[in-house]
């Protein structure tokens, strides 16, 4: 990829900073930098498409520590799990060879594995001695009849936002666009109410978590062309330029997508999340309030009303054990407005919030939702986060599972809310299983158990420990 | 000896493969207060971080020299330097590993020249030791990048004879033990127990029981290793009594530390099982001049039952093995010791053990060889990675979780396989297993049409058992 390309994918026209005379992201510091790289972030976005071979070309390590490595699920085809990897060997990169070993492993994979496409991941080394990717996989599509898409994410690019870009828009160029969806089915033309087409774009159905909300979409006759890319299919993206309305999930990390859909098929977008009752709410509403079909809006707030009271009830109990609790919450910044309108649904209050991956927009939301005076963390070194977790005596930590065993190792309770979680919290049933996660940690026995000194230290006049029991 | 048979796909499939720049990262884990920094791009250790905090369930300290678009071309040896400088100054580590990726080997990183020149520029941090070492991905594997960097680190560290004076013998009761990749944090608590219980001090190269055991501590947090062996350890290898080597990869570390210090050094292929075992035992009892202990007598003599009770269940069950070379090599000559076969093997490279293997064949490859080879040959149980977990599935097998990455299994670091007690309590877990998913010796019901039993007489239910009941009631 030319630098051209990189600043042109760096400069989105639908972010708020854009305006800003300086944009782009800081150069990484050598010694102290976290975080991914553009080819992670270009395989996080496009992986959960389940039916399609995703090749990584490059040596061991960029494939190797991470294949099957996430916590997307598909409701049917599992070739997403399979990693493939052209395992570049020395001779390979000496050589030149690594062209034709790609070429060859695309055929291997389309023989065995029957993909509905094939998406090929270039990484550094063939990025920096310059193989030809997109050549190949022009080649090969055309020799063997099946859908080959280059996604050029070389880490060094940069960040793995970038690399959500990146992969964004290798679907817009290469596979939006290409089929039309399919006809409604004869059972949904008998419901008696029009069905309309959406997208959602940057939903990853994380331990199956969008599954809570898709029942509802289809109460609705909203029928869901295509996630970008939870439990996605290849057919289901070559079909997304026919929705009617966009949602743009998890913040900014496919903004590209939902302009360029925009910009070419005249679809408009907005912006919205499925974390807590309020956002929930408010993101059925947009679709009813786009869509702009009276009958849909009716039926759309009996919905809520309904769904809003039954979540009322069932959380009664839960409210009054986790009202006032105080939590940190470090997300990287990515999802972190949409988080805090779920924990305030439930009376937490949300002390400090990260925000240093977060767009301008996301910050003045997060300014909305807490005030002014909210503690935003740029530094989110784990020491960083601990000092400010004892500063503002918070209850939990909420953050990656990469910070996760800081938060032990401090005996500080912690929740999970990255990719690799186990648990879905999506939709208003997700709600439910988010404060079941919560009470059970913040409310565990064993925080007094691990954070009491033996009892033959407990005596002593030791100050180490002793600043340990009451530390935080 | 067994025959190798070479990678032929162009694909990799379900890649068994880690790289030697995490596995180099492992190795300088081991030290006390390190912090590794890969020369690559971000992405190289965040992945590397990610692989090893689902493993361990701990923070990992792991940094990187961020190469970036303009660096990655144009030269990043200023980003070693800037990074080093950097955790120097924030972390105040003993030691950072410097280990490279295939970004930087292709681009032609000069580490060590880039290190010099952080030596010249920033003096004010002399005392810390940085250990660069070339561990690009398109080569070797996870195991062979843990071996260059603990070979690296005794090069560095360990003091020639000649110049410090130090002498074999010197510090009588103390043992060197470099320890390769393929043992458990678990494992090297039970060697230090073994070689403790001769009145020996080891001194383990490096040392994950102490870094990587999952222990609470009363410090918060910490940015660099919490444990491993001290690096002042390094200047006394050549005062000890006698170097063990355990794992055929940390050969080669064994030799340079041999040439350095002339201590004598033992060499162990692995420590699973009787005779195993018992060759450590010899060894230390020549070592220490002390009898062996009743304690692991007793041990012995409880292996030695075990095996007998659970022969029965291990005897010709079909195996089929994936890990690297240490790995593969110890726990196949494990099961063959017990009488099981080794149906399936596979490695992500080649390595000399191979030549005193007694596995027929065994492929260069990834997780899918195994599978495929495995399902043709009727394997009873898998042993290998949390990656192999659905390929055991698919084929309806147990999985035996050994090695690296095991994210689904908690605990699976500190779960110890050597010395006698450990090696007993494996057979009897392969037993177990091995007894709970016995479907394939059993004898299928047969069913005479003369019988006069009456869920037989269910018309048109010819296998059904407990669907007929249902009905006949």
């Amino acid at each position: 990829m030319k630098a051209k390309d990189i600043a042109e994918l760096l400069d989105e026209p639908a972010c708020e900073h854009n305006k800003k005379s300086k944009s782009g992201c800081a150069k990484p510091k050598p010694g102290s930098t976290a975080g991914g790289c553009a080819f992670d972030g270009a395989q996080i976005a496009l992986l959960p498409i389940a039916d399609v071979a995703h090749i990584v070309h490059g040596p061991i390590a960029c494939a190797g520590s991470s294949w099957d490595n996430r916590g997307t699920r598909s409701s049917g085809s599992t070739l997403y799990r399979i990693g493939m990897t052209t395992d570049l060997t020395e001779q390979d990169v000496v050589m030149g060879r690594g062209e034709k070993r790609l070429f060859h492993s695309i055929k291997q994979a389309i023989d065995d594995y029957n993909p509905a496409a094939v998406f090929v991941y270039n990484t550094c080394i063939p990025a920096l001695v310059g193989d030809d990717v997109d050549a190949v996989c022009k080649a090969a599509e055309e020799k063997w009849g099946v859908r080959v898409v280059p996604v050029d994410a070389a880490g060094f690019y940069g960040t793995k936002n970038l690399g959500n870009r990146i992969a964004g828009e290798a679907m817009v160029k290469y596979v939006v666009g290409t089929r039309d969806a399919d006809p409604l089915p004869e059972k949904a033309k008998a419901l008696g109410f029009k069905i309309h087409d959406v997208n959602l774009a940057g939903e990853y159905n994380i331990a199956g978590e969008f599954w809570h909300v898709l029942p509802l979409l289809d109460e609705l006759g909203i029928r869901v062309l295509c996630t970008l890319s939870g439990d996605a299919r290849f057919r289901e993206v070559q079909s997304m330029h026919k929705a009617e309305v966009n949602m743009m999930v998890c913040s900014k990390a496919l903004i590209n997508v939902a302009r360029k859909l925009q910009e070419q098929y005249q679809i408009p977008w907005f912006e919205g999340s499925w974390y807590g009752i309020t956002d929930t709410t408010h993101a059925l509403r947009e679709f009813s309030r786009i869509i702009n079909d009276p009958d849909l809006t009716i039926r759309t707030e009996a919905l809520i009303t309904r769904e809003e009271a039954r979540l009322d009830e069932a959380l009664i109990p839960w409210r009054k054990r986790l009202k006032g609790k105080r939590v940190l919450l470090y997300t990287g910044g990515v999802k972190s407005w949409s988080v805090i309108s779920a924990l305030q649904d439930l009376g937490m209050v949300v002390v400090a919030t990260g925000t240093n991956k977060s767009t301008e927009e996301d910050k003045a939301r997060i300014r909305e939702l807490m005030g002014e005076e909210t503690k935003m963390i740029e530094d989110g070194s784990p020491k960083a986060l601990l000092g400010i977790v004892s500063e503002y005596k918070a209850d939990i930590l909420i953050a990656g599972g990469r910070n996760m065993y800081t938060a032990l190792k401090a005996k500080v309770p912690f929740l999970d809310i990255n990719q690799e979680r186990e648990f879905g919290y999506a939709g208003y049933q997700g709600m439910l299983e988010l404060v079941r996660q919560l009470a059970l940690t913040i409310e565990s026995p064993v925080w007094q158990a691990v954070r009491k000194p033996a009892p033959w230290r407990a005596n002593k006049k030791d100050p180490v420990s002793e600043s340990a029991a009451v530390g935080i | 000896m067994a025959g190798i048979i070479k990678r032929k796909k162009a694909l990799s499939v379900n890649p068994l493969k880690s790289s030697q720049t995490v596995g180099a990262s492992l190795a300088f884990l081991g030290l006390h207060r390190a912090i590794p920094m890969m020369h690559g791009s971000q992405g190289c250790t965040a992945f590397g971080k990610v692989f090893f905090v689902r493993h361990f369930r701990e923070p990992i300290p792991l940094q990187t020299t961020a190469m970036d678009q303009v660096s990655s071309v144009m030269g990043a040896d200023d980003n070693i330097v800037e990074g080093l400088k950097t955790i120097c100054e924030k972390s105040k580590p003993a030691l950072i590993g410097l280990p490279t990726t295939g970004l930087a080997e292709t681009q032609g990183a000069d580490i060590r020249g880039a290190t010099k020149t952080f030596r010249d520029k920033y003096p004010e941090y002399e005392h810390i030791k940085v250990i660069p070492v070339n561990t690009p991905d398109f080569s070797g594997c996870f195991e062979t990048g843990y071996a260059a960097a603990v070979f690296e680190t005794i090069n560095i560290l360990v003091p020639d004879a000649k110049d410090a004076g130090t002498k074999p013998g010197k510090r009588m009761r103390q043992v060197n033990i470099l320890v390769s990749s393929a043992l458990t944090p678990g494992d090297l608590e039970v060697l230090k127990d073994i070689v403790e219980a001769f009145g020996l001090r080891p001194v383990m190269i490096p040392d994950l029981s102490d870094s990587l055991d999952g222990h609470l501590t009363d410090d918060d947090f910490s940015p660099v290793t919490i444990g491993g062996t001290p690096i002042t350890e390094f200047e006394t290898l050549g005062d000890a009594i006698a170097s063990l080597v355990i794992g055929p990869s940390m050969k080669k570390s064994g030799d340079l530390l041999n040439e350095k210090t002339g201590v004598t050094q033992y060499y162990f292929d692995h420590l699973m099982g009787l005779e195993a075992v018992d060759k450590l035992v010899m060894v230390l009892v020549d070592i220490s001049g002390q009898e062996v202990p009743a304690k692991l007598e007793r041990h012995r003599a409880q292996l030695q039952d075990a095996m007998l009770d659970t022969h029965f269940m291990i005897g010709q069950a079909k195996v089929g093995i994936a890990g690297d070379p240490d790995l593969l090599f110890a726990f196949s000559e494990f099961m063959l010791s017990m009488g099981a076969e080794i149906v399936a093997a596979v490695s992500p490279t080649n390595a000399s053990i191979f030549k005193l293997s007694q596995i027929k064949e065994i492929k260069i490859g990834d997780l899918e060889d195994l599978e495929l080879m495995a399902k043709a040959s009727a394997a009873e149980i898998l042993i290998g990675n949390s990656h192999l977990a659905e390929s055991a599935n698919r084929i309806g097998i147990p999985l035996m979780r050994v090695g690296f990455p095991q994210f689904d299994l908690l605990g699976g670091y500190q779960r110890s396989w050597i010395g006698y007690q450990a090696s007993r309590q494996a057979v009897f877990d392969f037993a177990n297993i091995l007894m709970a998913n016995n479907h394939h010796h059993e004898v299928k019901p047969y069913r005479s049409f003369l019988a006069q039993k009456p869920e037989y007489l269910i018309e048109g239910d010819e296998d059904g058992t407990a669907k007929t009941h249902a009905h006949s009631r």
